[in-house]
């Protein structure tokens, strides 16, 4: 479904990716994992055609989607909750997750499209003619999910949604990314909180200073030593249980 | 009596500033860039509106559209050959680049305008043209009536336009954050182009009624580019009803002003406000 390959990115002299290489097949949940600055974010970029890389291939749906505009690529069914939400905070719930299905692809089922989102998440039906920057951030990070779902995408890429969420709003949101991947849509998150999503994902990997310095299936990463020394704390306790407190 | 009759004639003429400015607003809040030949966009519209009268005879009010219809064409040319590539920076160099290219174009539609209908002053003298609304003492002139209606009626128009066509919705999401309207699938450079072209437009109508109800020159570009920078300095960004406002308030301040201080001074209360603005808001213009 996508495929990344030696990919490389910089920012001015500073290389930010040098030569990250991983794939999310068809159907899968993929944990993408690692500190603060370690690239996660300008992987994205590159992958959503905000940023060009300076060298690698990107393939989607067997297609090299490298210098192809940010549209072109969310037209072939690829969409993204962007770091930050980046909500359009001057217009109403309704308008942005209108506007999510603006590709002539995804306009046909703009109706039946946003149905389907007040299902999943009935307080925006309540809220659709509210100004979406005046909504709580849980809100917000719904509509952006929301509006990410109106581009009928084949592959939803999640960008740390569940960052200064309370663990409640965290818990409904890490579900629906599940239901959403039940319902055929592969899933590349990139998530802070990784116990939780490593429990959620098929496979992970953990980029570190712009490479991958690890990955495997969700499973096998919890019990990884480093993995619990760098991620969890020296006194992560077992899995399932709630990390202590700093 | 006479107070009350300057600002009727100052509120008829700051109709037309909140169109001109509704077309620099729009250039501006969306390419983030600042057309400093605005003013001559509206002073060719004049000279459109004024040759379709001279040459065919047309009435400035079947000008209109033409004009409009024109300025739009030549907006997206005016775009394709300068600005996209202006637009290609980062939203903080564009300021920088729009200024030279926007003051090279003026400099050039100046030129033009000398050599092609001469630095004399124009206006269409219809034979409507001296009808006068009569109220007890106040006289409205009826066709800077007319225009300040017609401004209206063209700002409300491009309202509806942003609020409910699909690409107008594009736009408006392209002024908030380019990004995220690209990452939902909009082509942010279309939007960049149809932003420009209906700013062009807007510019085209705005010339076509100072050309009736006032009067035109090669030199009036600099004039109106100056007025619609500081209505949108006065009403922000965002808002074409509020910029239609922001108009009229400048329209009513100068009037009070000469009023006051002796005609004059009529110029000088744009750059009071701008000022005045400027302090109140430190970050300026160009804050989001
Ligand atoms: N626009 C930019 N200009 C210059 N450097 C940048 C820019 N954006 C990011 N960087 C740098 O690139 C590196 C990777 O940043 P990136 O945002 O991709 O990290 P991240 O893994 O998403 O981090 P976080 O978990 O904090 O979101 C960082 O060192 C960052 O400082
Ligand atoms: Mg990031």
């Amino acid at each position: 479904m996508l495929e990344v390959e030696a990919v490389e990115a910089a920012y001015g002299p500073f290389l930010a990716l040098s030569g990250v290489t991983l794939r999310v097949g068809p159907g899968e949940i993929v944990a993408l994992l690692g500190p603060n600055g370690a690239g996660k974010t300008t992987l994205i970029r590159c992958v959503t055609g905000l940023l060009v890389p300076r060298a690698g291939r990107i393939r989607f749906g067997g297609a090299e989607i490298v210098g192809l505009l940010p549209h072109a690529i969310v037209e072939r069914g690829l969409a993204v909750v962007p770091e930050g939400r980046r909500l359009f905070g001057g217009m109403t719930v309704e308008e942005n997750l209108d506007l999510g299905a603006f590709t002539p692809h995804a306009r046909a089922g703009l109706g039946r499209g946003r149905e389907r989102i007040y299902e999943i998440f009935p307080i925006l039906r309540e809220r659709r003619r509210q100004l979406a920057g005046t909504l709580s951030g849980g809100q917000q990070q719904m509509v952006a999910i929301g509006r990410a779902l109106m581009a009928a995408p084949r592959l939803l890429i999640l960008d740390e949604p569940s960052l200064g969420l309370a663990p409640r709003i965290v818990e409904t949101i890490l579900g629906v990314i599940g239901e959403i991947n039940r319902g055929g849509v592969s899933i590349l998150l990139v998530e802070q909180n990784v116990q939780a999503a490593l429990g959620l994902a098929h496979r992970a990997y953990i980029l570190e200073a712009g490479r991958v310095a690890g990955e495997g299936s969700g499973p096998a990463l919890l019990q990884d030593p480093h993995v619990r020394r760098a991620y969890l704390g020296p006194l992560a306790s077992l899995p399932g249980s709630r990390p202590p407190l700093p | 009596m006479i107070l009350v009759q300057q600002l009727v004639l100052g509120l008829l003429v700051g109709g037309l500033y909140g169109l001109a400015a509704a077309g620099l607003s729009l250039v501006f809040g969306v390419l983030k860039v600042l057309n400093v030949a605005h003013g001559e966009l509206i002073m060719l519209g004049g000279y459109g509106a004024f040759w379709l009268w001279v040459l065919l005879g047309f009435d400035p009010l079947l000008a209109l559209p033409l004009v409009v219809a024109g300025a739009l064409a030549f907006g997206v040319l005016l775009y394709w050959g300068l600005f996209a590539f202006v637009v290609r920076a980062h939203e903080e160099t564009r300021i920088k680049n729009s200024l030279l290219i926007g003051f090279g174009l003026a400099l050039a539609t100046h030129a033009l305008a000398v050599r092609l209908w001469t630095a004399d002053e124009r206006s269409i003298t219809t034979t409507y043209a001296g009808a006068v609304l009569s109220l007890g003492p106040i006289a409205i002139p009826l066709v800077r009536l007319a225009s300040l209606v017609l401004a209206f009626a063209l700002i409300g128009a491009l309202h509806l336009l942003l609020q409910r066509w699909r690409w107008g919705r594009a736009i408006r999401a392209t002024a908030e954050d380019w990004e995220a309207a690209a990452l939902t699938g909009i082509d942010v450079r279309r939007a960049y182009l149809l932003a420009f072209a209906i700013g062009t437009g807007l510019a085209g109508a705005a010339g076509t009624l100072v050309s009736v109800g006032y009067s035109i020159s090669p030199s009036i570009g600099l004039e109106w580019t100056l007025k619609a920078l500081i209505v949108v300095v006065l009403a922000g960004l965002g808002s074409m009803l509020g910029t239609f406002v922001g108009g009229l308030v400048l329209g009513l301040a100068e009037a009070a002003s000469a009023f006051a201080f002796g005609g004059p001074y009529r110029e000088v209360v744009g750059l009071v406000i701008f000022l005045a603005v400027l302090v109140a808001r430190p970050r300026g213009l160009f804050a989001r």
